[in-house]
């Protein structure tokens, strides 16, 4: 038996992001492998409501910490209200999103309870009792399977990797109290930038369509998002050359120093498929390419290729897009 | 204003990486080492602060005897001085490079610490946060700008679908994202001045690593592509595959 598996749902504006019900899924699925037990976590303030969604991904409980110093992010109070739970709960493993809100909480959460940390796992098991997760190193030309040797496993998900599974019912919700600090903390959120429009999250995304030095400028990404448009759940990353040039902004980068991206579908236009840039999105469920060189080493790594000029070829896929509703 | 730089010595990222014979490290003949390529933000920006505030920058590095190599790039690039943890354990867990830096750095004066997010090795992005904690230290991790004053900063982090804006207050760390700033090269002269820096050979306790590596292998292959076509004329046989083969349209 592998103890409790707790999963952190996290919650942004008192909703869930589709990551919160990834890590909730992967907990229910690890305990049903292990004949253990699930739960959910649930931080922040007046989001007790939300709780009770909780229960469908298969937990058997929903722990929640309700209260109003919680109601703005700040990384180390909601690791103390972690913690705090965790010390109740007695969890053997704490999966968090590796989402933005899950990175800055989980190590902090780790370092607190003197335990061991994997990140960015994208694959959980149990093997001898034990859970034990996969994680990609040296921008995943390696996987390394890890185990803790602390009571605790601390752990976050590559977002997009796990599956959301819809298989169980109602949760037991669970009320406990957060015990603030004595002192305020000393790295206070002062406000919170929204982007405008509501451009998918690229670490999220089901599809990407993204573009390389072949785009030849920032104005000929508009192609590229009309495709994006046409295609449902897609969004529009870059390499490393496009935003180094100007054109596009670092969180659009896909890459080793960019993002690491899981979507179904992966359009790589434009882009030769430098190694750095592979170790972005080579995890990618399909990937396909256009470029005009039919030697770029991104024809060996997609699954189909379009060799021709992409000034021709996007144009024509954003038609047949169109026809697809 | 003394500044703190944690930085680590890492396969370059054209490097083969070949799993070793036991299956839980790697073959490390033929591989370039380099500066970890998110320090770089972070010395960079320690630099600047040093420049703006007439402050003193320290590197930190947990390493191999090899890695002096990266301290002087460091050094070159206008750092200071440097504590050299000397080590040879590519593999040790987040947890346990925490532990130790966090002991040397309680006994040094600094007002900020900068670290890369993460490193390009290991991939884990833990260190950072976890040193901080272990510190009773503010921080906040992959900040894209920072504006220092003399006491506190204010700092933006990325999000999804926006931007998050902090004040902290010193002593504080911070973890360091690409998009921060533009690294400097060394000058030659910079590098010059670097071989008569000092470099701190600290002794320390070495802490076990709390999780370990059971077994490496390589990721599973993907099934060999196809070129559908060429040009638009592909285009509709391009989607044909997509919704009936792949099924992903």
């Amino acid at each position: 038996m592998s103890g409790l598996i707790l999963a952190f749902a996290e919650q942004r504006n008192k909703a869930f992001r589709k990551p919160a019900f990834e890590v909730v899924s992967a907990a229910a699925s690890l305990a049903k492998a292990s004949g253990g037990e699930a739960a959910a976590l649930l931080v922040g303030a007046g989001i007790e409501g939300l709780a009770a969604d909780l229960g469908k991904y298969g937990v058997s409980k929903v722990v929640v910490l309700d209260h109003e110093d919680l109601d703005a992010f700040n990384g180390e109070l909601y690791a103390k209200a972690v913690c705090q739970a965790v010390e109740k709960m007695g969890p053997s493993t704490v999966l968090f999103p590796g989402s933005s809100q899950g990175k800055e909480i989980a190590p902090r959460v780790a370092a607190a309870l003197a335990v061991g940390i994997a990140g960015d796992c994208t694959e959980m098991a149990i093997e001898d009792g034990k859970v034990i997760a996969r994680r990609p190193i040296f921008a995943g030309k390696i996987h390394a399977w890890v185990e803790s040797r602390s009571d605790i496993l601390v752990a976050t998900l590559r977002p997009n990797v796990f599956s959301i599974k819809e298989t169980g019912g109602e949760a037991a919700i669970e009320k406990l109290d957060f015990t603030p600090p004595a002192e305020p903390v000393k790295a206070v959120l002062k406000e919170v930038l929204q982007e405008a429009g509501d451009k998918i999250e690229l670490t999220e995304a089901d599809i990407i369509v993204s573009g390389g030095r072949g785009l030849k400028g920032p104005e000929n990404y508009k192609m590229l998002e009309e495709l994006a448009s046409a295609l449902k759940g897609a969004t529009v990353g870059a390499s490393r050359a496009s935003v180094d040039a100007g054109w596009r902004p670092h969180s659009d980068q896909v890459g080793q120093t960019g993002k690491t991206v899981s979507p179904t579908l992966y359009i790589a236009c434009g882009i030769s498929g430098a190694i750095q840039h592979l170790a972005g999105m080579s995890s990618s469920k399909y990937i396909v390419a256009i470029n005009k060189d039919a030697d770029a080493p991104i024809f060996k790594i997609a699954d189909y290729g379009v060799v021709g000029d992409l000034f021709e070829v996007v144009p024509a896929m954003i038609e047949e897009a169109k026809k697809l509703t | 204003m003394k500044i703190i730089v944690c930085v680590k010595h890492v396969p370059d990222t054209e490097s083969k990486i070949k799993v070793a014979g036991d299956d839980c490290s790697y073959d490390p003949s033929g591989i370039e080492y380099i500066l970890n390529p998110y320090d770089e933000y972070a010395v960079e920006e320690a630099l600047k602060i040093k420049e703006a505030h007439d402050g003193e920058v320290t590197i930190i590095l947990l390493g191999p005897e090899t890695a002096t190599k990266t301290i002087r790039t460091c050094l070159a690039m206008g750092a200071d001085k440097a504590i050299h943890l000397v080590e040879d354990n590519p593999v040790r867990d987040a947890a346990s490079v925490a532990n130790i830096l966090a002991a040397t750095i309680k006994d040094l004066e600094f007002d900020i610490i900068l670290v890369g997010k993460q490193s390009v090795d290991m991939d884990n992005g833990q260190v950072g946060l976890m040193v901080a904690t272990e510190l009773g230290l503010p921080a906040v991790s992959e900040i894209v700008s920072m504006e220092c004053g003399d006491s506190a900063a204010a700092v933006k982090r990325n999000i999804e679908g926006g931007v998050e804006v902090y004040d902290v207050t010193f002593p504080a760390l911070f973890t360091t994202q690409k998009g921060l700033n533009d690294p400097r090269y060394a000058s030659l002269k910079g590098i010059m001045a670097a071989k008569k820096k000092p470099i701190d050979t600290k002794e320390f306790e070495s802490v076990d690593s709390k999780v370990v590596i059971k077994k490496l292998d390589y990721p599973p292959a993907r099934p060999p592509g196809k070129i559908v076509g060429e040009g638009p004329e592909a285009v509709s046989k391009l989607f044909e595959l997509l919704k009936d083969e792949a099924k992903v349209l």
